[in-house]
């Protein structure tokens, strides 16, 4: 009898010690672009019960990967914000407009913060949006591709002008059923090899596999320049990337569970510095 | 006519002599505890072959998140679960091959480890993956027979 019992004991012990998230923190250190200092780290917000802190995925990354995001003539991703800049004030489509017939740079600063957010149809909008919208309905020109250079690119010269500011999403109210479904995505095992984002980006941030520091896989610096593949990438592109490795079948670019995961993710980060354009390898 | 009857029952038969028997990941046997007794197929593991395997990233991609002092000619050990070191030592051969088949009945039910020998019950798997496991029945034995070399 006692001997089942210490047995039974201590099989709990290890199961909960397993169980136990065992990430590991990273070195804090301080990013500072263009006179402005970035939050890399900062206090995790109440509704993320497994986590006390938040950390910028530039914080993981080596220092030569760093150094790249500390200067914007250094940064390879500006090559497409300055292409992004060309597009913004070039006519297209049968209206003969263009972006900057309408809007200045400046009137997006603080846009990159809440977004995704609900519009007044109840739906949630992702930025690719409200810029394909703005190209089909008042430019009369194609929509871009979402998740493709240029609707990436214009994402990220939009999201340049909330840089150093906190993202700071709305989760409650007509987000919540939105912000639900994104966090049961981010919890749910998915593929052949049966892993849910939590299980890397929330239980082993800090830890290697194979050749990569896991992050906490936060999206405050998307869209992202990357080393391996030599151009920006948009969140729903990374999340897609993250689903195949696990072997399972990605949900659409574009589509509700990407936008209802990005709305979760964006909400993990609330209180950390839009770091766009980010350099990540 | 004749000669050519007997050559194909021989043919036959002694194709049937070569070929493994192989458990299927459904019908794979586990103790209480999570072992694994039975190979999973007759053909004796090769641990050269399951060497290979460990370290291969579209096999078992051990690697990734072990490290392992047998390959330090190779880069990038992972983090994620503990040192593979003197394993051979820590379990017995059964319990070693519960690990590989299925570490979620063998060591936790939460683990992120996959399970290397199953073929069935997971959520949305790419089209290609269906119905597969990630290891084949002779990788399992070959990487449980390169797991018992590894002693400290
Ligand atoms: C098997 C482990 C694993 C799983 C599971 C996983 N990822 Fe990742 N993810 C990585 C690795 C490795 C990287 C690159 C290093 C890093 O930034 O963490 C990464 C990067 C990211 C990034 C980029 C972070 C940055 O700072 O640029 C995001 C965002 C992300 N993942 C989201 C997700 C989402 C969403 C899921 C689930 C659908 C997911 N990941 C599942 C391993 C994983
Ligand atoms: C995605 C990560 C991951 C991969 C890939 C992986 N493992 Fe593991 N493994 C773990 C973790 C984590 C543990 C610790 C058990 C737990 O989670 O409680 C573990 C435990 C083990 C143990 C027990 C070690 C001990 O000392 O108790 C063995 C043996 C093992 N793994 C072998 C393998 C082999 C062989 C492969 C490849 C065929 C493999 N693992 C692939 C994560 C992984």
């Amino acid at each position: 009898m006692k001997l089942t019992r210490i047995g039974a004991g201590l099989a709990a012990a290890i199961i909960g010690l397993a169980g136990m998230a065992s990430a590991e923190e990273p070195e804090i250190k301080k990013l500072v672009i263009d006179g402005v200092e970035m939050t890399v780290a900062a206090p995790a917000p109440p509704y993320l019960e497994n986590l006390d802190m938040i950390y910028s995925g530039w914080l993981f990354r080596s220092p030569e990967t760093q150094a790249l995001e500390l200067d914007d003539f250094d940064n390879p991703g500006m090559v497409f914000v300055e292409q992004a800049q060309d597009m913004f004030s070039t006519p297209e489509g049968t209206a003969g407009k263009a972006c900057a017939d309408c809007h200045q740079l400046e009137d997006f600063k603080g846009l990159r913060t809440v977004l995704p957010r609900v519009e007044d149809d109840g739906k949630l909008w992702t930025m690719e949006d409200y810029i394909n919208k703005c190209r089909t309905d008042r430019m009369g020109a194609k929509a871009w591709k979402y998740g493709g250079t240029e609707l990436t690119s214009m994402v990220a010269l939009i999201g340049l002008q909330s840089r150093g500011m906190p993202v700071n999403v709305k989760i409650d109210g007509p987000a919540k059923p939105y912000w639900e479904k994104g966090k049961e995505i981010f919890y749910t095992r998915v593929g052949q090899l049966d892993m849910a984002c939590a299980n890397c980006h929330e239980d082993n941030y800090g830890k290697m596999i194979r050749a990569d520091r896991l992050s906490q896989g936060q999206i405050n610096g998307f869209p992202t320049y990357r080393l391996k593949n030599g151009k920006l990438n948009s969140v729903h592109a990374r999340f897609k990337g993250c689903m195949k490795n696990i072997r399972a079948q990605p949900y659409n670019v574009g589509g509700d569970e990407f936008k209802a995961l990005e709305l979760y993710i964006a909400s993990r980060g609330n209180g950390l510095s839009v770091e766009t354009p980010s350099v990540r390898n | 006519m004749k000669i050519t009857g007997l050559t194909a029952v021989a043919l036959v038969f002694g194709a049937s002599v070569a070929m493994a028997e192989v458990v299927p990941p459904k019908e794979v046997k586990f103790t209480e505890d999570g072992a694994v007794e039975t190979p999973v197929t007759t053909t004796p593991g090769n641990p050269a072959n399951g060497r290979k395997v460990f370290a291969h990233r579209k096999k078992g991609n051990c690697l990734a998140c072990h490290q392992n002092s047998d390959m330090k000619d190779l880069p990038f050990h992972g983090e994620i679960g503990p040192s593979l070191d003197g394993v051979g030592d820590r379990y017995s051969e059964a319990e070693l091959r519960g690990i590989v088949v299925n570490a979620k009945k063998a060591l936790n039910p939460d683990t992120i480890m996959p399970a290397f020998y199953k073929d069935w019950g997971f959520r949305r798997v790419l089209k290609k993956f269906q119905g597969k496991s990630i290891l084949t029945a002779q990788e399992v034995e070959d990487v449980v027979a390169y797991l018992k070399t590894l002693k400290e």
